[in-house]
């Protein structure tokens, strides 16, 4: 098997995975109906871009597993997700910030993998670029209507920026294996994302009034399979079925 | 002896389990048709990545065809080119109208902020002073909405391109 095209394709399959996960738990919790339908349909939209990746990453293993293998049946140092997308839902505004830290680098990202010369992943990007922008628009006209909000909403959305900004910088992690990937022009070269990244984050910034954190301390290692304590929970909850009723189907 | 012709005919009876109005044929999710003797092939492309109607869909095809005597039929799922509200057929759109949905308007990319927002024409009284409440509907497809003048909620199927 290919094994960077594998770590690849994981990588971004595990990041949809968590955060949809994360999402769902909005389900029946979020602070106004249209949020809450809102909040599970983009959980939807992720969880569905995460079953085509694990399929093909399945196919690209070439050991018989399949999809929901991948999915439910790895322990927690397997999973290469980044730590932003683990992170607890907290309160609305930090479910908010970090949505569209990640729905601002995803859009760039899937962007520019439609260009893969790998055509499942360029087919996958060009599907899921469409939804990403639906996604990201919502999660920046929240942050400014948040951050230009009251001041409480004002205070809350600036402390889980706060909070969260130490994992944004690992969203533009890249080991060998990205390096093999992009050689082989399958893969998406990140450094060139950021600036751009970082100037759509600062547009919204300015509209919704908040502070870029100064402290430049980064967190990083769920690339590398080491994880923040948040995900061994969020696993014990979406593993739960397949560890109690092995090969359960419905 | 059956045709291409004849399969893409019967597939306008097999509805989309979401919008039952709609065709799977009027949807655009049939791509191609292909057939050798009694052998058929469909291609088949999903309108949102996580759309759960996709195995119903595919189920209903080929119950659809077995009726008809095709049991040899293979169902085939492609992503590229992704689907885009631009499929949906003429029929559809008119039909999707007089079911109380709003048809797609033709928008600008929708991941730029502060454009002013796309007019939709209320599907039951016409009036293009209406309001979106929410980005994200009852399913995936669709967003909502609200007429100011008969102050009917309605159900927008959005643009995706």
């Amino acid at each position: 098997m290919n094994d960077n095209l594998y770590t690849y394709t994981l990588r971004i399959a595990d990041d949809s995975l968590i955060l949809g996960q994360r999402l769902s738990e909005w389900c029946g919790h979020g602070p106004v109906l249209e949020e809450d339908i809102a909040l599970t349909n983009i959980a939807l939209d992720l969880i569905g871009q995460a079953t085509t990746l694990f399929e093909y990453a399945a196919s690209v293993q070439n050991e018989g597993k399949t999809a929901d293998d991948l999915a439910f049946l790895r322990y927690e140092h397997d999973y290469k997700n980044a730590l932003l997308v683990e992170q607890p839902n907290g309160d609305f505004g930090q479910t908010m910030v970090r949505q569209w830290l990640f729905d601002t680098f995803r859009v760039l990202f899937y962007d520019a993998l439609q260009h893969s010369s790998d055509t499942q992943l360029a087919a996958i990007a060009e599907k899921s670029l469409k939804e990403t922008k639906y996604h990201c628009k919502h999660s920046s006209e929240w942050i400014i209507r948040l951050g230009d909000g009251t001041d409480e909403s004002h205070t809350r959305t600036q402390a889980a920026l706060d909070q969260l900004w130490r994992y944004s910088e690992e969203l533009f992690f890249m080991d060998e294996t990205d390096q093999a990937m992009i050689e082989a022009k399958v893969g998406v070269d990140l450094a060139a994302l950021r600036p751009l990244w970082m100037e759509r984050i600062q547009e919204v910034v300015r509209e919704a009034t908040l502070t870029i954190p100064t402290n430049n301390w980064k967190q990083q290692g769920g690339r590398l399979g080491k994880h923040t304590e948040h995900l061994g929970f969020l696993l014990a909850d979406l593993q739960y079925m397949q560890r109690a009723y092995p090969g359960m189907e419905w | 002896m059956v045709t291409v012709t004849d399969i893409w005919h019967w597939l306008e009876d097999v509805s989309d389990p979401e919008v039952p109005v709609l065709s799977v044929v009027d949807l655009g999710v049939v791509r191609s048709i292909k057939l050798e003797g009694n052998s058929a092939e469909i291609v088949i492309t999903p309108t949102y990545s996580g759309c759960p109607a996709m195995r119903v869909i595919e189920e209903d095809i080929r119950a659809k065809l077995a009726d008809h005597g095709i049991n040899d039929l293979t169902v085939t799922t492609t992503l590229s080119p992704a689907w885009t509200t631009d499929w949906l057929s003429e029929n559809g759109r008119r039909k999707l109208k007089e079911y109380g949905i709003a048809p797609p308007e033709n928008e600008v990319d929708k991941s730029v902020l502060f454009a002013t927002p796309t007019v939709v024409p209320c599907p039951l009284c016409n009036s293009r002073n209406t309001k979106m409440v929410s980005q994200f509907g009852s399913t995936a497809c669709k967003a909502y909405y609200q007429c100011n003048d008969c102050l009917e909620p309605f159900d927008y199927f959005k643009c995706l391109k």
